[in-house]
Formats: structure tokens, C-alpha cells, sequence
């Protein structure tokens, strides 16, 4: 019981908004003691984890064509286009955005999408730009909500179509796991289909909410609008 | 057989060019601590190599780890003030290429999915053209250099922009945006392992059984489905929860003694605790890592906009197996 105490630090440490890097390192030897661990093994594993989740970090590989295409106004000519689109509002297209990353990533087409190589230079740059064909300006309290439902709408929409996918890690992880533990022969398509529903679930509940985002734009744009009014006709 | 420890190495490439930039940035208050983390990061890469193929002590990693951990807690990671592009930048290069600048983009999807769908299937002799397990991976790195190449032929950047080095210096610039957010998800992954040797799974699986509602079919959905939720924001992964739960109660209550259909009992009780992930800053490379990549004033954005879908699917997915599972329906 007393190794709970490693959860209990990142729980606290999270809630006090300690630096999360510091905080799971620490959490990560405090454990590893309680757990009876010498020091060089709580080493060992900070170096056996850490070389064996390279995987995570590879997105980064992305960075420089992105970085290199946004010098050259990507995200302005982003804008640009969706400016001309009329149709696609903030919340249509980070639906739609969601749609096919569900679509996709259910054929095993994972990196299509993506943070690094999808949200920040085309998908947040074209939902910015529809709010701004709307409003007029975008604020960065808009700014920063549409970021957090743009990133949203790439996760939710990842997560609930990879695991209709076979040959995905979660189904594999499944079959193997009961397989070997209680001699089942699960067939990795039947936990696939079953995925189905749950996926359809998450594309109506949180597509709605996407959708949704356009009225609380709407409002936060209405509360915005007469302070800016205000502030701009200060003689008579 | 092309192999994805190649393309770590080109990680560790990139942040050794980093820590490079870095030191010269007067920019940047912390330059030779920023330059030090970059520096390990990028060795770390490299060296990881010989950790995996247990030709060298891991140990020595272990060290390095921590003190990245460290320079960071003592806040000697910093970025430099020289930012990215103007306005008058951005809209001359917009001008000039128009939506051309969507190509460079749409390379690299392109390129990920013809290694996806085609190339895993290539064989050259007995042996596979890409390493098994990691052709998805070794897709995206393919599909960066292409991309690079592409970018670079198709928007020469000027010796002033960094010539053929310009990808560089914009990688950079965003590397240094998500800053210690980049090894975040490692770190967290050595905690699961940590967690895991030290036995903190057994022990929640030991709380759990203690709240477990004996001969309530509804109960145990709930609790399956609830308790691969939280285990899930705990250990930030789905998979560190599902053995555990699933030995807690999937097994020994929804199949032997209800004798659910254990493909729905599984695959449901999985995406339970996906719901989890949802909600959880210890799933960095989902949650925190897009808020640094969109230079979000708070890290906990995507959460927020989260954790309102995550709730009700959450009970969908209870009512799924529920109604599905076990012949309630059908």
C-alpha cells in the first residue's frame, strides 16, 4: 500500500501546478525506494524507460518542414482559404476534421493527422480564420479556446477510430493479454467491430459539442464586442 | 531493411542542432543551460540505441535523464526572444507561393500512408523493407525529409532565412516552444514502469476489490468501466490499466460469472479508459504537448475541452456493454 504514495505525490504535485517534469521524476524515485528498488536499478529503469519510448518523441522529426513552410505563410495562406469558403465555420470544420481523422486512423492511417504535423499549421490556423471571417478579429481568450478544441477534436477523433482498426497496439494488447492470461482465443476483428459503437458515441457527442463551439464563439464575441466599442470612441 | 533507429538518430541529430543554435542565442537568458538539455536530449537519443539492444548499461542513461529533469526544475531551460516570422513575412510568402505552401504539408501524410498501406508489404528477398512494428513510425520519418526536400527546392530560402539550414532554425523555434513538454511522455512512461515494478497496480487492484459489488451485474459494469477510467488518469495509459482491471473484475466477474461476450466486455472496457485519457495531463504527448505545440497560455486547454465529451461517453460506454455484452439485447 505504501507505494501509492508515488500516485499521491503527482496527484498533489499536479494540483499545486508544480513544473509536471519535476514533479513525475520525483514520483518516479520516491516509488521506485518504496518499491524496495536499489538506486542503481531506479537508474536503470529512468534509462531503459526513456530509451524505450523513443517512439513518442519522434513527431518532432515533422518540425522543421513545419516550421520552414510557416516562414513562408503557411498559416496565412490557411486563413486565407478557408476565408473564401463561407460554408465551414469554426465548429463545421474542426468536425469534419474530426470525421476524417476517426475515418482514417479506423484504416490504420495514423499519421495523418496529428498535433505537430496537422493542427497547428493547417487545421487551428483555418479555424482561427473562419472565427476571423466571422468576427472580425479573433481575441485571445477566443484564440486560446479554439486552440483547445482544435487539439480536441484531433484526439477524440484518434482515439475513438484507431481501436476499429486490427492491427492497432490497444486490440493487440487485448487478444495477447487475455489470450495468454486466460486461454481465450479472442478474434482481434470481433474486439475491432466492437469498437464500433462507442466510436460512433464519441462522433455525435463530441461533433455536437465542435459544432456547439460556434455559439459560445458567437457569445463570447457579443460580451467582447461593446468593452472594444467603449475603448475605441473616447472623445465626443 | 530499413530500420526506425535510424530516424531516432536523426531526432537526436535535430536536438544536437538545437543545443548548437542555442549556445550561440544571446539572445536566450539561459543559453548554456538550454544548450546542455538540448545537448543530453539529443545524445540521449543516440545512446538509447545500445539501451534497447542491451549492448550498453542503461544506467548511465538513468543519470542523464535526471539531470535534464534537473536543469529543468532549477530553470535553466529558457528560449531566446528572437521569434518566429512578422506579419509582413508571413503575407509576402503567402503572395508569392499561395496554396503551394500545402504541399510541403500534404507530403507527409501522403508519404506516411503509402508506407502505411503499401510499402508494409514489401519484401526484398525473405526479409521485410521495413522493420516489423514500426512501419507507421518509419513512415512519418520518411515522410519529414521528404517534406524537407520538397520545401526546400520548392521555397529556396535565402542565405538571410538560413539557406538549406532554414529548417533548422524553424525547427527550432518550435522545439523551443514545447521546450521540457518534448520529454514529458518518456518520463511519464519510465513512471509506468516504475509504478509497475513497484507494485502500485496490484495494490489499486487490491482497493478495488474491496469496493467490488458482488452479484450486481450493473455494479460490476460500472465499476470496470469507472475503474479504467481512473486508472487510466493515473498511470496516464489505458494500457498499464487493463490487465489490472480487467484481473480485478473483467475476468472473474463480467465473463465467469455473468459470461459476458468477452470482445464487447474488452474492447468497451478499453475505451472506458480511453475516456481517461482524455482528462489526464499524465498522457502528456495527447494533452500537453498539443497546448506547447499551439503556444497555449494554459497547459490544461485541450483538457477542458475534453473532459465534457469524456464524461458522457464514458456512461455510453457503460450502457454499450451493459446492453450489448450480455444478451440483455439480442
Amino acid at each position: 500500500m505504501l507505494v501509492l504514495i508515488g500516485v499521491l505525490l503527482v496527484v498533489v504535485g499536479f494540483a499545486l501546478r508544480l513544473n509536471p517534469l519535476v514533479v513525475v521524476t520525483v514520483a518516479g524515485i520516491v516509488t521506485g525506494l518504496l518499491g524496495g528498488l536499489s538506486p542503481m536499478k531506479i537508474l536503470d529503469a529512468f534509462g531503459n524507460g526513456f530509451a524505450g519510448s523513443r517512439s513518442v518523441t519522434l513527431f518532432i522529426i515533422v518540425l522543421p518542414v513545419i516550421g520552414l513552410i510557416e516562414r513562408f505563410g503557411l498559416q496565412e495562406q490557411a486563413r486565407r482559404l478557408i476565408a473564401k469558403l463561407g460554408v465551414l465555420t469554426t465548429g463545421r470544420l474542426l468536425t469534419l476534421y474530426q470525421l476524417i481523422r476517426q475515418v482514417t486512423a479506423a484504416l490504420g492511417l495514423n499519421s495523418i493527422g496529428g498535433p505537430a504535423q496537422a493542427v497547428r499549421p493547417l487545421i487551428y490556423p483555418m479555424a482561427e480564420g473562419a472565427a476571423a471571417r466571422r468576427y472580425g478579429s479573433v481575441p485571445p481568450t477566443m484564440a486560446e479556446k479554439i486552440k483547445g478544441y482544435a487539439a480536441s477534436a484531433d484526439t477524440v477523433g484518434v482515439f475513438f477510430g484507431e481501436d476499429i482498426f486490427v492491427a492497432i497496439g490497444s486490440i493487440l494488447l487485448i487478444t495477447g493479454f487475455v489470450d495468454s492470461t486466460y486461454g481465450l482465443k479472442l478474434d482481434a476483428l470481433h474486439v475491432a467491430l466492437w469498437a464500433i459503437p462507442t466510436a460512433i458515441c464519441a462522433f455525435v457527442i463530441h461533433g455536437a459539442r465542435l459544432l456547439w463551439l460556434d455559439r459560445q464563439l458567437d457569445r463570447m464575441a457579443r460580451e467582447l464586442a461593446p468593452k472594444q466599442a467603449d475603448a475605441e470612441v473616447p472623445q465626443p | 531493411m530499413i530500420k526506425v533507429e535510424w530516424f531516432y538518430w536523426l531526432c537526436g541529430l535535430i536536438f544536437l542542432g538545437v543545443a548548437a543554435l542555442t549556445v550561440g542565442d544571446r539572445s536566450n537568458p539561459k543559453r548554456y543551460g538550454s544548450a546542455a538539455f538540448w545537448g543530453l536530449l539529443g545524445v540521449s537519443f543516440g545512446y538509447g540505441t545500445f539501451v534497447v539492444h542491451k549492448t550498453a548499461p542503461a544506467w548511465p542513461l538513468g543519470i542523464g535523464v535526471l539531470v535534464m529533469a534537473a536543469l529543468v526544475g532549477t530553470r535553466q531551460l529558457s528560449r531566446g526572444t528572437a521569434g518566429g516570422p512578422d506579419d509582413a513575412q508571413r503575407r509576402a510568402g503567402a503572395d508569392r507561393f499561395g496554396s503551394l505552401l500545402f504541399v510541403p504539408a500534404l507530403v507527409i501524410p501522403a508519404v506516411a500512408v503509402l508506407f502505411a498501406a503499401v510499402l508494409v508489404k514489401v519484401r526484398i528477398g525473405a526479409t521485410p523493407l521495413l522493420e516489423a512494428g514500426s512501419e507507421t513510425l518509419i513512415g512519418l520519418g520518411v515522410a519529414a525529409i521528404v517534406a524537407v526536400a520538397v520545401g526546400l527546392v520548392m521555397l529556396r530560402p535565402t542565405a538571410a532565412a538560413g539557406g538549406v539550414l532554414a529548417p533548422m532554425r524553424e525547427g527550432r523555434r518550435l522545439l523551443e516552444a514545447i521546450g521540457w513538454a518534448a520529454v514529458l511522455p518518456q518520463m511519464l512512461a519510465t513512471l509506468g514502469q516504475l509504478f509497475t515494478a513497484a507494485g502500485v497496480g496490484t495494490a489499486v487492484g487490491t482497493v478495488t476489490n474491496h469496493v467490488l459489488p458482488h452479484g450486481s451485474l450493473i455494479g460490476g459494469v460500472v465499476v470496470y468501466c469507472l475503474g479504467m477510467a481512473l486508472f487510466t488518469i493515473i498511470m496516464g495509459n489505458a494500457f498499464a490499466a487493463f490487465p489490472i482491471m480487467t484481473a480485478a473484475i473483467g475476468w472473474p466477474i463480467l465473463i465467469q460469472q455473468f459470461h459476458g461476450n468477452p470482445a464487447a466486455v474488452f474492447a468497451i472496457g478499453m475505451l472506458a479508459g480511453f475516456c481517461g485519457t482524455l482528462c489526464t495531463p499524465m498522457a502528456a504527448n495527447f494533452n500537453l504537448v498539443p497546448a506547447a505545440l499551439l503556444e497555449m497560455r494554459s497547459k490544461y486547454g485541450p483538457i477542458k475541452a475534453q473532459i465534457p465529451t469524456a464524461i458522457p461517453l464514458l456512461l455510453c460506454n457503460m450502457a454499450l456493454m451493459y446492453v450489448f455484452a450480455f444478451g440483455v439485447v439480442g
